[in-house]
């Protein structure tokens, strides 16, 4: 039986020891005699939040898959185990071998969030593994950072050996073939980051320098090595069902976020909404035939035994092979007594059916995400839903015996009046209205309609249009929310409907680290100095101790924010190629200024420049 | 039919809790492709109850389930079945088909005996039986339990039908497990460290429950503890 990294004493005064053990179905053991290239892969969060992420298991299951590779987990020590591992000066291990992560071959960080950044910091401290890139050593791993984050990677730069841009089932073979090729001739750390600097979608930032104007906006980048490429392509799957497909993920033993089967039914999305980042950078649409998705629900769940399986994409309802794969889901599951947990589905005829044959319909909700409170400004962010047929489905849906409604918005969009916000209002009181125009009196299950409306900031992303927008201030943001409130006080219904919304300094922070560039970096450390970690997580978050790092590191936290971009402005991601074209997205920002709505790739091509792959939508004969 | 199903779990499963145990059995109940039977309603759920939980940080050879399933070819396909597909950790000891008149695990438990190896040995070994006697010589063990509805004087003698040292030199004992008096080994030695004049931490000992037992006494009897496989 293994050794664990953690005494018994320990373990027993811990939080959820389960973490940390390993040991679950499905993890790999190899002998390590045997294997060339050892590899930990962390997601830097809670294990539950870890565990509860497709990338990883895909990637975990994908580099098992070849003998001479061993891939294993590390996920965040919680803050309790965390004060005890520095404290007694224990290594942070991975859980297969539990051995330390500093011995391994490479570290490979997912970066799916911005407010973990100073948990990679920990991540790193804890290994025992140098902060700073430039002051590791030979013996140490190399430090990989993959996911959304690294479409801006320049915050974190200094902190990662190299960057994976784009889908990871493509170039880790090529990378660990280079690495080993490396080794053998008996190359040195920066031998091998020379190499890899030259492989498709590898970047090694201390390569690149940027370099700054006197205002403080960046004059461009200059390369270390004339071999080395100017801008680095996002890879790519070309071919969804030939894709490696993990069929044996690993099950947990404590709870996590996501507990079931998920099958990732499509890559992209067709709808490009201007403020949304994956909808960018995750072009062009590619689907799976449901006839594969099919084959591995049936082995994921005999090879799991998970309960419950649930659907992954960006827009479920664009899927277009959705109606043959439910229906097969809804009469297979139900043999098998497992239940369905629906991707959120446009509201129609089609999805009111389904989900009544798959959930409670009293106990469930349904959730529409207008986004903006007004035609006119759902239109700037091409959002291409109307509130005719927003009500129309809640009308649908009453008739149907729902009584709860979810509805998702964002404040602070660009070209935003206090019209647009009192819209909220309105169209809560509207879907109200609605439930009483629609169920009479003695038909109404729990008496009244409740509808929760939701509200977070809206935070200008990298490669989308909106990456020239100016973000608002925290003040603007609380008094956008005020506002907010204060209009559903009014409705006549307000008594049906429950407003949230999000933290606003958490907001402000994200929106720096966004689109902010290698400046960025040193406040990140202080801030992991002082003490600042599981920032995601609002109990911890110490929005005092960041505000104190800023200035201390004289970062002006508005030069990131509320500065509205010259057309022609050179961004800290420019270098990074993610398919979409700045032309196209600069087209799009000037067409949100005009209220212009663009079509969804199947209606018509908007030249985004992802047709450049050769694959996906962009070659359907069925698009427009 | 009922089937009532035996295991083991140890090492690096002691830190696993009871309602994750119950969780992983019922994935495990589907990957062996066991013919369960399911509750009624909207939401189905297996028919499968559990004994006696066991804390976290305890091991055990003496752990078991009752599930009922519509169909099965024979009592070891089923235990081949699922002890395959098994964490290490994690043993499969046996199933047995139970008649149905038979009380289900959890409402049958009576009793569970332990042991509690010390990882630094306190007492030689003679010695530790001797004052292990006179612990049990005792006519009463009183004990303060605090409780969410307030304190209660207990009497642990009166649920400690055993204890003696094995030959290991760990201390072995029988203790009542039923849901009405069930009595904590760990309290037991606790109270035993506290005759003794010895003080051991927590965690420099480990606990393992042996076996769980039914109570087949007739009238009259004053006790018969059977394993809960063999009732």
């Amino acid at each position: 039986m293994r050794k664990l990294a953690l005494s018994d004493e320990i373990l027993m005064q811990i939080e959820k020891p389960a973490r940390y053990i390993g040991n679950e179905v499905n993890s790999v053991m190899k002998d390590k005699e045997h294997v060339a290239v050892r590899f930990a892969m962390c997601f830097p969060d809670v294990y539950e939040i870890g565990m509860s992420h497709l990338g990883i298991q895909i990637l975990y299951s994908m580099l098992n898959e070849w003998d001479d590779v061993w891939c294993e987990r590390v996920y965040s020590p919680w803050v309790d185990l965390d004060k005890i591992m520095r404290e007694q000066r224990i290594p942070l291990f991975a859980l297969e071998s539990q051995e330390p992560v500093k011995d391994m071959d490479f570290l490979g960080i997912t970066i799916q969030y911005e407010m973990c950044y100073t948990n990679i910091l920990q991540v790193l401290d804890l290994a025992q593994i140098p902060v700073y890139a430039g002051d590791r050593g030979e013996d140490v791993p190399i430090v990989i950072g993959g996911g959304p984050c690294t479409y801006n990677p320049e915050p974190i730069a200094d902190f990662f050996d190299l960057f994976y841009i784009g889908e990871g089932e493509t170039q880790y073979r090529n990378l660990f073939d280079c690495y080993l090729e490396n080794r053998k001739g008996g190359g040195s750390r920066h031998d091998f980051l020379r190499k890899a600097a030259k492989l498709p979608g590898i970047y090694v930032p201390q390569f690149y320098e940027e370099q700054y104007n006197e205002d403080g906006t960046i004059r461009g980048r200059r390369k270390l090595y004339e071999d080395i490429p100017d801008t680095i392509l996002k890879q790519l799957v070309t071919d969804m069902d030939n894709a490696y497909y993990p069929l044996k993920p690993v099950v947990p033993f404590i709870k996590v976020t996501q507990d079931r089967v998920v099958l990732e039914i499509q890559r992209g999305c067709i709808r490009g909404c201007r403020f949304c980042q994956a909808g960018q950078l995750y072009r062009p649409v590619r689907e799976r035939s449901a006839d594969r998705l099919k084959e591995y629900a049936k082995q994921l769940l005999a090879n799991t035994g998970h309960e419950e399986i649930s659907l992954s994409s960006l827009s479920s309802s664009d899927y277009t092979q959705l109606n043959e794969l439910l229906d097969f889901l809804i009469d297979d599951c139900d043999k098998r007594h497992v239940n369905i947990s629906l991707p959120s589905l446009r509201i129609d005829a089609f999805s009111l059916d389904v989900m009544s044959k798959v959930q409670d319909v009293k106990k469930s909700s349904l959730t529409f995400a207008p986004e903006a409170g007004s035609q006119r400004l759902r239109d700037v962010i091409n959002k291409g839903l109307t509130e005719e047929v927003i009500l129309k489905g809640a009308a649908l849906a009453f008739k149907g015996g729902w009584t709860r409604v979810k509805l998702y918005f964002m404040l602070g969009l660009p070209t935003e009046t206090d019209e647009d916000i009192k819209g909220i209002g309105d169209l809560s009181n509207k879907i109200a209205a609605v439930f009483f125009d629609t169920v009479p009196k003695d038909k109404r299950v729990n008496g009244r309609v409740q509808i929760v409306t939701s509200t977070s900031f809206f935070i200008p992303k990298p490669f989308t249009p909106f990456q020239w927008a100016s973000m608002c201030t925290k003040e603007e943001f609380i008094d956008k929310a005020y506002l907010t409130r204060q209009g559903i006080m009014e409705q006549l219904n307000q008594k049906s409907i429950k407003y949230n919304w999000h933290e606003a300094d958490i907001s402000v922070l994200e929106g720096v680290f966004a689109r902010g560039d290698r400046r960025i970096a040193k406040v990140i450390y202080e801030a992991y100095k002082k003490g600042c970690l599981f920032d995601s997580w609002s109990e911890y978050f110490r929005n005092d101790v960041w505000l104190e790092c800023f200035e201390a590191c004289g970062v002006d936290i508005g030069f990131y924010t509320t500065r509205e971009r010259a057309d022609n402005e050179i961004f800290p991601w420019d270098f990074l190629d993610c398919g979409v074209t700045k032309e196209f997205l600069l087209r799009e920002w000037k067409k949100a200024q005009t209220q212009t709505v663009s079509k969804n790739c199947r209606e018509q091509c908007q030249g985004c420049g992802a047709n450049r792959f050769g694959v996906g939508i962009c070659y359907d004969k069925n698009a427009g | 039919m009922k089937i009532r199903i035996k295991f083991a779990k140890y090492g690096v499963m002691k830190f696993i809790g009871h309602l994750d145990m119950m969780r992983y059995f019922q994935k495990a109940v589907r990957r062996a492709g066991i013919d369960i039977r399911y509750s009624e309603g909207f939401s189905p759920h297996q028919i499968m109850s559990f004994a006696a939980p066991l804390g976290v940080g305890i091991e055990s050879f003496g752990e078991y389930m009752d599930i009922e399933v519509l169909s099965m070819t024979s009592a070891e396909d089923m235990k081949q079945a699922l002890d395959r597909v098994m964490v290490e950790g994690v043993r499969i000891l046996s199933v047995n088909v139970m008649p149905d008149h038979v009380k289900n695990a959890m409402a049958s438990v009576a009793a569970a005996s332990y042991r509690i190896a010390m990882k630094n040995r306190a007492f030689p070994i003679n010695e530790l039986d001797e004052k292990l006697r006179a612990f049990y010589a005792q006519e009463t063990i009183p004990y303060t339990k605090e409780t969410k509805k307030g304190i209660a004087e207990l009497d642990l003698k009166q649920g400690l039908y055993k204890i003696e040292a094995d030959e290991s030199g760990a201390v072995c004992m029988l203790v009542n497990a039923s849901s009405s008096g069930n009595i904590k080994p760990t309290v037991i030695f606790e109270k035993f460290c506290e005759f003794t004049g010895v003080s051991i931490p927590q965690t420099a000992y480990q606990v393992t429950r042996l076996e769980t037992y039914a109570d087949m006494a007739e009238e009259g009897e004053a006790h018969k503890f059977v394993p809960l496989s063999e009732v």
